[in-house]
């Protein structure tokens, strides 16, 4: 009713990205058991689809080395996808035999970006994740594309919405289900958000669009506003805003889960996510990494003793 | 509303520094009792000590006529007087009903008519309250077609706990707009639960072009110790340049004002785009 007569989006799917985008850019190395607990709490707030660990070398990313025993250790409950990185074909195979059913490959919309991250151009991480979507196709399991510095690149600068659509353009064709659009430095702002998703949806249909938008300039909730007002009906956040920016030391990352489900329930909009519930797992996680949550809903009820 | 009361030197360098800024208004101080606002109480010296460069405005706070006849000889060219959409808050904040209260500003608005000195008029809680919960969006209309008849030149619509969300903003508004003109209307927020600049993007894009902010978000929430209140100017203005909305204010320069308040009250700036940019 209210969100339908603001031309929003009457559901918005909340993808979950706290327990791998939020924990991979944290300082703490959290105990297996620690990850196991804040995924199984998730599980029970009401949000679909939690990201849960990412089938990468530890030697790159050592906070992700216990992946094999997050993926089987898991409480699995039914209508609730968990995701997992894969970032190569032998990724791809080792999440498949630990148990996961869905997975992501993740593309750059910046050349630079590319080079710096996985030291190899856009076309051949492209080619890299064509072998991954051939092996998901052939085993039925569903693919997530994400295409990185889609509002900005801490080495390019300014990045042509044309760019953003041409990537994306090029995942959705391998045979990504969704395309998760990412601000990765937060650099954005409504203007530019506007401009980019009007590119890529040239190319990609609405219902198959997510943006994932970082608030290291405070700008997230604005970008996501300016997003679903344009249509798109999947966001991504991550509990108590976990997860810094690793391109400006001290600085936030990832917008909070409770200030987004905060704002689509202010909207009308509905997403299945019990606020209440997201809270004390941000809680949760926020005590075991002896950090302050990045939420400010979360600050302010705990504040007022609502919580 | 920081707790250490600041110096009247460093609230004088604070707004000669944000006059510097391209700012076209800078609400100076409130000519209210000491014994209310304690960090209020050099209002007159700091009035007097502020370098006023032509074409900025520096408005006070004058909650009665005392006040506003203080203001005026200390200087003042601007006032603004403060009504709120909520009776138990303005029980709760002046002892008496919103009725009496706009009664108490009247005395203010015929002298200031006499003077020819501007006034701006806010209305507390319009998107919800501490004390009734759920503000009804008439209500906040009636207050602020009430003030907007007393003769104050812009009603400054303000979220005072920070509770509204972009829904309840697109209500409100449309109430109110139907009693004052979009022209005369300003906004707010707070940022309390990180909703301000959301809510602040709906309001621009329903025609509202005047926006509070403040330097560094300074100015906590009382109702929710420890969470912060006023929205950062720093990241209102990156907002509105990358909506190609001009707004005169350099980035830089009230970024480096906000270092300055901020180091002068040995505390950590509520702004993203000040942190984000010192670390790059």
């Amino acid at each position: 009713q209210e969100s339908q007569a603001s031309g929003l989006p009457e559901y918005i799917k909340i993808v979950e990205v706290g327990p791998r985008d939020g924990l991979q850019n944290e300082k703490v190395i959290v105990p297996t058991d620690i990850k196991i607990e804040l995924i199984n709490q998730l599980s029970r707030t009401g949000l679909p689809a939690i990201e849960v660990t990412s089938f990468v070398s530890s030697k790159w990313v050592p906070q992700m080395a216990d992946h094999k025993e997050v993926m089987r250790g898991i409480e699995r409950h039914p209508g609730v996808q968990y995701p997992v990185l894969t970032p190569n074909l032998q990724g791809f195979h080792s999440a498949i035999a630990a148990g996961a059913t869905e997975v992501s490959v993740f593309g750059a919309a910046s050349e630079s970006f590319r080079k710096m991250n996985i030291n190899c151009s856009i076309e051949e991480s492209i080619e890299k994740f064509e072998e991954v979507a051939k092996s998901a196709r052939n085993m039925n399991i569903p693919v997530r594309g994400y295409v990185s510095c889609a509002l900005g690149c801490p080495y390019e600068g300014n990045i042509i919405p044309a760019k953003v659509a041409e990537v994306s353009k090029r995942l959705y064709s391998m045979g990504c289900y969704e395309i998760s659009l990412g601000d990765t430095i937060g650099v954005g702002t409504p203007g530019s958000m506007k401009r980019m998703l009007e590119a890529v949806m040239k190319e990609i249909p609405l219902s198959a669009l997510a943006v994932h938008c970082h608030d290291t300039y405070g700008q997230a909730l604005a970008n996501i506003l300016t997003a679903i007002q344009m249509g798109v009906a999947v966001v991504d956040s991550s509990v108590a805003g976990l997860g810094g920016c690793p391109y400006a030391k001290g600085s936030t990352g990832n917008v909070a889960t409770e200030d987004v489900i905060y704002m689509l329930n202010g909207l009308g909009v509905n997403t299945g996510v019990n606020l209440y519930t997201v809270m004390e797992a941000g809680n949760f996680i926020c005590t075991a990494l002896n950090k302050k949550t990045n939420s400010k809903v979360a600050q302010a009820s705990f504040n007022t003793g609502t919580i | 509303s920081s707790q250490n009361v600041v110096p009247t030197p460093v609230k004088i360098s604070l707004i000669n520094m944000l006059s510097e800024t391209g700012l076209q208004v800078i609400e100076a101080t409130s000519f209210v009792s000491p014994k209310w606002v304690p960090q209020m109480a050099d209002h007159t010296e700091v009035m007097q000590g502020i370098n006023k460069l032509p074409g900025i405005s520096y408005p006070v706070l004058t909650p009665n006529l005392k006040g506003f006849q203080a203001a005026v000889a200390a200087g003042a060219k601007e006032v603004s007087i403060f009504g709120a959409a909520s009776e138990l808050f303005t029980k709760k904040n002046i002892n008496c009903s919103i009725e009496e209260s706009l009664e108490r500003f009247d005395e203010v608005m015929t002298a200031a008519r006499a003077a020819s000195i501007p006034v701006r008029g806010y209305v507390s809680c319009v998107l919800g309250c501490p004390y009734e919960g759920k503000i009804s969006a008439a209500k906040v209309a009636e207050v602020s077609k009430k003030m907007y008849s007393m003769g104050c030149y812009e009603i400054s619509l303000g979220d005072t706990i920070g509770i509204g969300t972009p829904g309840s903003m697109r209500e409100m508004l449309t109430a109110v707009m139907k009693e004052v003109p979009v022209g005369a209307l300003a906004v707010h927020c707070h940022d309390t639960y990180g909703q301000a600049l959301a809510n602040i993007l709906v309001a621009l894009q329903m025609g509202v072009n005047v926006v509070d902010a403040s330097v560094a978000g300074l100015g906590g929430c009382p109702y929710a110790q420890g969470a912060s209140g006023n929205v950062a100017t720093e990241d209102l203005v990156y907002m509105l340049n990358g909506l190609g909305i001009h707004t005169g204010g350099d980035p830089q320069k009230l970024m480096d004002t906000g270092t300055f308040i901020c180091n002068a009250l040995n505390r950590r700036t509520n702004s993203k785009v000040s942190q984000a940019s010192c670390r790059l």
